[in-house]
């Protein structure tokens, strides 16, 4: 039984700590917010110009100028803050958001990534990615195991065009929690509840480190 | 107080000419000058470089002036949401220069601020760090972005006074302010104008001196891609 969108949040959320500023991806990574544990006070950062990313709104309170970098609308929270685009980046070049979770395509047992561009489809943009990758100390990636053709996508090195180097720390898939180590390699931390070891193996293509017993996800 | 304001739209962009190179503000359909978009469809002009951090979508924002087909070259970070601009693209009628997000700030801000060139860690090893000068500071590598400034920018602002001093709203502020500094001729379209001292100075987002022409909007539409609500 591998983890659902939900679980995979659900795990990450068990990552956050608090007193973070965090920035959160379009996709699984922007379910995360949803588990954060209540006691664990956190801001989320919008690249588009907001600190203090709050709910979505009741339909009366609606506001075309208040949208996230997924272009929903949302709200504000109290002690939210507004931003150009420039002093996001800023922010996010300086160094001072805590942690990036994004969706990949790709993602090496040295940290490289790849989520912006498949050659011969189209091509959309990279958005933020590269300023995020480029610039995050703590950069946890959210994405299924293996693609839905089946290849796995974490892989000793990257086939799609890359989008910042020697960055992931971390990765959640729907099997399991694995650490990027420095010598290179996905260090697994935990497998999904009912997820074995072999499985993982089987589905992983890169280097796969296996020390001791493997312990199973805790989510509630 | 120098005053700014010109009529409406149609005057603000008229000496707007074929293969000028135009800064339009906003992030998705959120603070997009949606009243100078109009008036440049009504003139016509062909061939346009657009700097833009998305490209609109189908049938609003800048969408439309590609269908007209009045865009030569995007300039952006994010350009998915639109089928029309996908067709163009791949059938060669229309370039693209893709652009990490950051990058795209700061470069109009360096052109807005006389900074020729800057460097960013954002893009090194990948395709963007193509042909582009590449130094280490304290152990990282970064790569050279160069400014980016333009003939006209396009500007919305939520207020606005006569002296051409703007605040924005909410996230619509985005890339405004530092397009509106990047602009040889930048024109900003206002929901509310107001006399000049009727906006506290401390309020103020973007100083009139970057601000040539500054007209009333009307009629917009404000157009929401995502409405996400809660029950």
């Amino acid at each position: 039984m591998s983890l659902d969108k939900i679980g995979i949040a659900k795990r990450i959320a068990q990552e956050i700590r608090t007193g973070w500023y965090i920035n959160l991806g379009i996709g699984i990574p922007t379910l995360v917010a949803n588990y954060i544990p209540d006691d664990i006070d956190v801001v989320l950062q919008s690249e588009n110009g907001l600190l203090g990313i709050g709910p979505f709104p009741k339909e009366e309170h609606v506001d075309p100028d208040l949208i996230n970098a997924g272009k929903q609308t949302v709200t504000m929270l109290d002690g939210s803050s507004l931003f150009s685009s420039a002093e996001s980046f800023g922010m996010i070049r300086g160094g001072h958001v805590d942690l990036t979770i994004l969706g990949a395509m790709e993602v090496s047992e040295q940290g490289d990534i790849a989520n912006w561009k498949i050659p011969g489809k189209m091509v959309k943009g990279m958005g933020g990615a590269m300023d995020l990758v480029a610039s995050a100390d703590n950069i946890i990636v959210a994405m299924q195991h293996v693609s839905r053709s089946g290849d796995s996508k974490l892989l000793s090195e990257c086939t799609l065009p890359i989008t910042g180097l020697n960055c992931v720390k971390k990765v959640v898939t729907n099997l399991a929690v694995l650490e990027i180590v420095p010598a290179g390699g996905f260090k697994l931390l935990e497998t999904a509840p009912g997820v074995s070891v072999a499985d993982i193996q089987a589905a992983t293509a890169g280097k796969l480190i296996i020390e001791g017993e493997i312990p199973e996800m805790q989510l509630t | 107080m120098i005053n700014k304001v010109v009529a409406n739209a149609e005057v603000a962009v008229q000496d707007i000419t074929d293969n000028c190179t135009l800064m339009l503000g906003g992030f998705g359909l959120s603070g997009i000058p949606e009243n100078s978009i109009a008036a440049l469809l009504k003139l016509g002009v062909k061939g346009l470089t657009c700097i833009s951090n998305n490209a609109g979508v189908d049938d609003f924002g800048i969408g439309l002036m590609l269908k007209t087909k009045q865009v030569k070259k995007m300039i952006s970070s994010y350009v998915g949401e639109n089928a029309e601009f996908e067709r163009q693209l791949l059938s060669g009628e229309l370039a693209v220069d893709l652009i990490p997000q950051g990058s795209l700030a700061e470069r109009i801000r360096a052109g807005g601020a006389g900074i020729p060139g800057f460097f960013t860690p954002a893009g090194v090893g990948t395709e963007v760090a193509e042909g582009k000068e590449t130094r280490e500071f304290n152990g990282k590598m970064y790569l050279l972005e160069s400014w980016l400034r333009a003939d006209f920018s396009l500007v919305k602002a939520w207020k606005g006074d006569t002296a051409g001093n703007l605040i924005f709203k909410g996230t619509a502020r985005n890339f405004n302010p530092m397009m509106a500094a990047a602009g040889v001729v930048t024109i900003a379209e206002v929901e509310e104008l107001v006399p000049a001292g009727a906006l506290d100075p401390n309020h103020i987002h973007t100083p009139g001196i970057y601000v040539q022409r500054i007209f009333q909007g009307v009629n917009y539409e404000k157009r929401i891609e995502q409405r996400t609500v809660s029950s």
